[in-house]
């Protein structure tokens, strides 16, 4: 029995602990938001958060989680009316095409903004290894940018039109 | 008014349609009227036809009867029918529609027209038809506003969401009159459509109609799928190309944790047709991990099959052979033997194109449930059509008993026009009575493809003594994409490979393509823009090397080439005409964009190439610099597309970044080798996709409009993406690359 907290709630899974938590997330919880890219971490379409740094859940077992706090996609958000400021800089921008490896690098970016809350381009080009086959990186490059000053000045909050 | 199907006026079909691979006869489209399967029981008072429901407080839902594979289709056909309905986008949602077919007499015809992308279509097969369903619910709402008012249908008109009439200087809301007009049927005539300068909504910037759903997490693809009861399952299929399973140990699998059964799967016979890939091992569990570790533990002893000695190794060296023959002489104008004969310089070049996988991000997966009568699929499919075909095969159930859903699709590229998975899913649950979903892992999907044809291809241009080409020849040795399709003959296999039509025919009159067919037994399949994504890398790497070895600016000589606007015919999938003009003017505009006349500093160089794709036109200018160690830097980008006219440009800019960054990526460092009969990649470490750091943040995508007809989008961004990237780093170091992908061909 591995015990830990999604998205604040607290929960359990007593299946094979060295099941990958992105299997456990979305067969056993139902938290589809985080997706299957490749299963051995180089793409980062199943990054979630552990404690609040970017962890790739495909090749993290669920003994890894344990006692951990886990947020998904869907618990990135204070609430529907309230995104976390890298989703809003998504819509503004409008960065999703087919939209599948986007919660990963809204999850990736989440975190490289806590460590450098002003990323210059090389330090995105560093740090964002996240793979989009549809190529959204123009507009995922400037959401970044869009999110760091969304994230550091709380007034310009209200001008984001979200979609 | 009833959802008796004979209600249909026919009136609103230009086409025919194409319904289980022939041409029906008198298939109509039959979308139009009628109730939509989309309306609840009690909504089916406010719903005008099958695509639009009009709720109470004024809110607008659209059916949406077009996958989305991130090309916008989703949000730009909606809007079509928002603007000639005439609503605000700001109250309009869309909804999902399944497969709509409709069983006649001599077969299956389109209940909510034609459905399913690919080619660069999605919007230009229903430009017509949803302008048609917004307006014919337009004037139904007229019609009713008029019978309430006692007056004349033609003293009324409509603001967005109500019908006003001037005259008696009343006004009602759609809300308010949805009932009445649906009881009122179709107008007798075609409805009159807006002019293209009084749009509100069409033509200008909108936001994907999911993204909101996307960043949060919500958004349902394929892979998302939950059903009651459902089971999942995997399979282990041949790692050789037309191999089978002789015998399999099940006894470690069976012992895992959640595994349920272990079963054959069998593939086509070598050489058949495809309806699913390969021969393999199903494992059925209770969740996806059970299912992948059962499949580990599976001890499978392969008969390696008729393809063992199979290599890449082979294929090129094949290929080579092959262009010391002679082949099918495909197209042969003008005196092409005496032109070059008598030409004052010729210019001759090989080029290499890999094999290349489609990789969309989803892995395939499909939902079945098939019972006794009936069977319910849900799939992330380019092609719902196809997809009740391979669960027909699969069945064997009739396809009116076969409901077919589907999801937004986490990428396409064209491997999803291709339905194999959603026959095996169809088979597994048939065998097992379980409802189950079928998982691919990245391996399965990077090993088991319809692969982007390789190919060898030999140039040749005889030039006269002012540079001019006077001759051209392009001899291609490939694995044609069309290698067991079915009823296809032999003589037309190059069909898939050279575009008769294209660059440069009619412009250079002596011109030959030669065929040669390479029968490796690799599958091959659509990969978004097919052979334009091969030749014209292959042409446009041609016109470079021309220039060069006649002294030429290699601008200058497309712009002599393309020349003047003028229709020339083309018969091939986006004609009736190209217009090279239009090419012209991109290529112009990108190299004044870049500065092309400035002499950059050593290492440095621009490289331009343009391509006309499916009906649409694209240009790119790449400036790059490569150090003294090889290392290539992508220092610059622009793009620029002419697709008649943009009916919703936020995806069109998006269509032409991502096809650059898809073209890139694709010629840097991707390729599917062989050897011993086995597909040698097998996940993202082995074919690396590029990541952001490959792309400059100085990338301009330009749309450049021309008429008020839409081309598609989807492909026309890639193919001269490759080529002005390789130009340019000639430019730059004046080496030619002649073989994709790129790789280390520039380590020194």
């Amino acid at each position: 029995m591995v015990s830990f907290r999604v998205n604040s709630e607290a929960v359990s899974f007593d299946g094979d602990d060295s099941t990958p938590l992105l299997w456990v997330l979305r067969d056993h919880f139902k938290l589809t938001g985080t997706k299957f890219g490749c299963g051995i971490g180089e793409c980062g379409a199943c990054t979630i958060h552990i404690d609040g740094r970017a962890r790739r859940s495909c090749i993290t077992p669920v003994a890894a989680a344990r006692n951990s706090s886990i947020t998904t996609i869907e618990g990135l958000a204070a609430s529907d009316n309230d995104l976390h400021p890298v989703q809003k800089a998504w819509l503004e921008f409008d960065v999703p095409q087919c939209g599948y490896c986007q919660a990963g690098q809204i999850m990736s970016t989440v975190d490289l903004l806590q460590r450098i809350p002003t990323p210059s381009d090389a330090d995105i080009d560093a740090n964002m290894t996240n793979v989009c086959r549809c190529g959204t990186y123009v507009r995922i490059r400037k959401a970044i940018h869009r999110a760091a000053e969304l994230s550091k000045s709380p007034a310009e909050k209200g001008d984001v039109n979200v979609g | 008014m009833s959802a008796n199907i004979k209600d249909v006026q026919p009136r609103f079909d230009r086409r025919q349609f194409i319904v289980a691979g022939t041409t029906v006869a008198g298939a109509w489209v039959l979308g139009l009227p009628g109730r939509t399967s989309i309306a609840s029981e009690d909504g089916a008072d406010r719903q005008l036809g099958f695509f639009i429901e009009i709720r109470p407080n004024g809110h607008i839902v659209i059916g949406s009867n077009q996958p989305d594979i991130g090309q916008g289709v989703r949000t730009a056909l909606p809007m079509l029918v928002a603007e000639e309905l005439d609503v605000n986008w700001e109250n309009v949602s869309v909804t999902p529609m399944p497969l709509g077919l409709v069983k006649t007499s001599d077969g299956y015809t389109w209940k909510y027209g034609s459905q399913g992308v690919g080619g660069s279509t999605g919007l230009t097969g229903n430009w017509q038809y949803m302008r048609e369903v917004g307006a014919a619910a337009r004037l139904q709402l007229i019609q009713a506003a008029a019978a309430r008012w006692g007056v004349s249908a033609d003293n009324c008109t409509t603001e967005p969401g109500y019908v006003v009439c001037p005259t008696l200087g009343e006004r009602l809301s759609y809300a308010e009159l949805v009932g009445e007009a649906a009881a009122l049927g179709m107008p007798e005539e075609s409805p009159p459509l807006k002019d293209i300068s009084a749009y509100r909504i069409v033509g200008k910037q909108q936001s994907t109609i999911d993204a909101r759903d996307i960043v949060t997490g919500r958004t349902k693809y394929g892979i998302d799928t939950q059903q009651p009861d459902m089971r999942y399952a995997v399979i282990a299929r041949s790692p050789f190309l037309n191999g089978k399973p002789r015998t399999f140990d099940d006894a470690a699998a069976r012992k895992i944790d959640g595994v349920l059964d272990v079963f054959e799967i069998q593939g086509p016979a070598p050489g058949e047709p495809y309806q699913i890939l390969a021969s393999g091992v199903a494992v059925v569990a209770e969740s996806t991990w059970a299912a992948i570790q059962g499949r580990k533990a599976l001890k499978v002893d392969w008969d390696k099959g008729p393809n063992a000695n199979d290599s890449s190794k082979n294929f090129w060296a094949d290929n080579t052979r092959l262009l010391e023959g002679r082949g099918q002489i495909v197209v042969d104008d003008g005196n092409f033997e005496a032109a070059m004969a008598g030409a004052d310089k010729t210019v001759t070049r090989r080029y290499e194109v890999p094999f290349v996988n489609h990789a969309p991000l989803e892995p395939q997966n499909c939902y079945a449930f098939v019972e006794k009568d009936r069977c319910h699929i849900i799939a992330p499919t380019q092609t719902p059509s196809g997809a009740s075909r391979s669960a027909a095969w699969a069945t064997g159930l009739e396809r009116d008993r076969i409901r077919v859903d589907f999801t937004r699709v986490g990428g396409g590229f064209g491997r999803r026009l291709t339905n194999d998975y959603v026959a095996e899913a169809a088979l597994i649950s048939k065998k097992t009575g379980w409802p189950i979903k079928l998982q691919w892992t990245r391996e399965d999907d990077v090993k088991n493809d319809f692969y982007r044809p390789a190919g060898t291809h030999e140039l040749r241009a005889g030039l006269d003594a002012d540079g001019r080409i006077i001759a051209w020849t392009q001899r291609l040795a490939s694995a044609s994409k069309y290698f067991r399709r079915p009823n296809m003959p032999a003589e037309n296999l190059w069909q898939a490979e050279l575009y008769a039509d294209d660059f440069p025919r009619r412009i250079v009159e002596n011109l030959r393509l030669e065929y040669f067919h390479n029968a490796i037994g690799i599958p091959r399949g659509s990969w978004r823009a097919p052979a334009h994504t091969v030749n014209a890398f292959v042409i446009q790497s041609f016109i470079d090397e021309i220039a060069y070895e006649s002294g030429q600016d290699p601008v200058q000589l497309r712009i002599d080439l393309f020349g003047e606007e003028r229709q020339l015919e083309y018969s091939n999938h986006g004609g009736p005409t190209f217009n090279p003009g239009r090419l012209t003017r991109l290529t112009k505009f990108v190299a004044e964009r870049i500065d092309y006349p400035r002499k950059r500093p050593q290492g440095s160089g621009v490289g331009i190439a343009a391509h006309f794709t499916f009906g649409g036109y694209a240009a790119h200018a790449i400036e790059v610099t490569v150090n003294n160690k090889g290392n290539l830097s992508i220092d610059r980008i622009v793009a620029a597309i002419d697709c008649g006219y943009a009916v919703h440009p936020n995806a069109v800019e998006a269509q032409l970044q991502g096809g650059t960054i898809d073209g890139i990526s694709t010629a840097l460092g991707l390729e599917i080798t062989v050897k011993n009969g086995q597909i040698q990649q097998g996940n993202f470490d082995d074919y690396p996709l590029a990541r952001i750091a490959t792309y400059p943040s100085r990338f301009e995508a330009h749309i450049l409009p021309y008429d008020e007809n839409p081309t598609g989008v989807g492909e026309m961004g890639i193919p001269s993406a490759a080529p002005a990237l390789t130009n340019a780093i000639f430019a730059a170091t004046g080496k030619r690359i002649r073989r994709l992908p790129i790789k280390d061909q520039l380590e020194t």
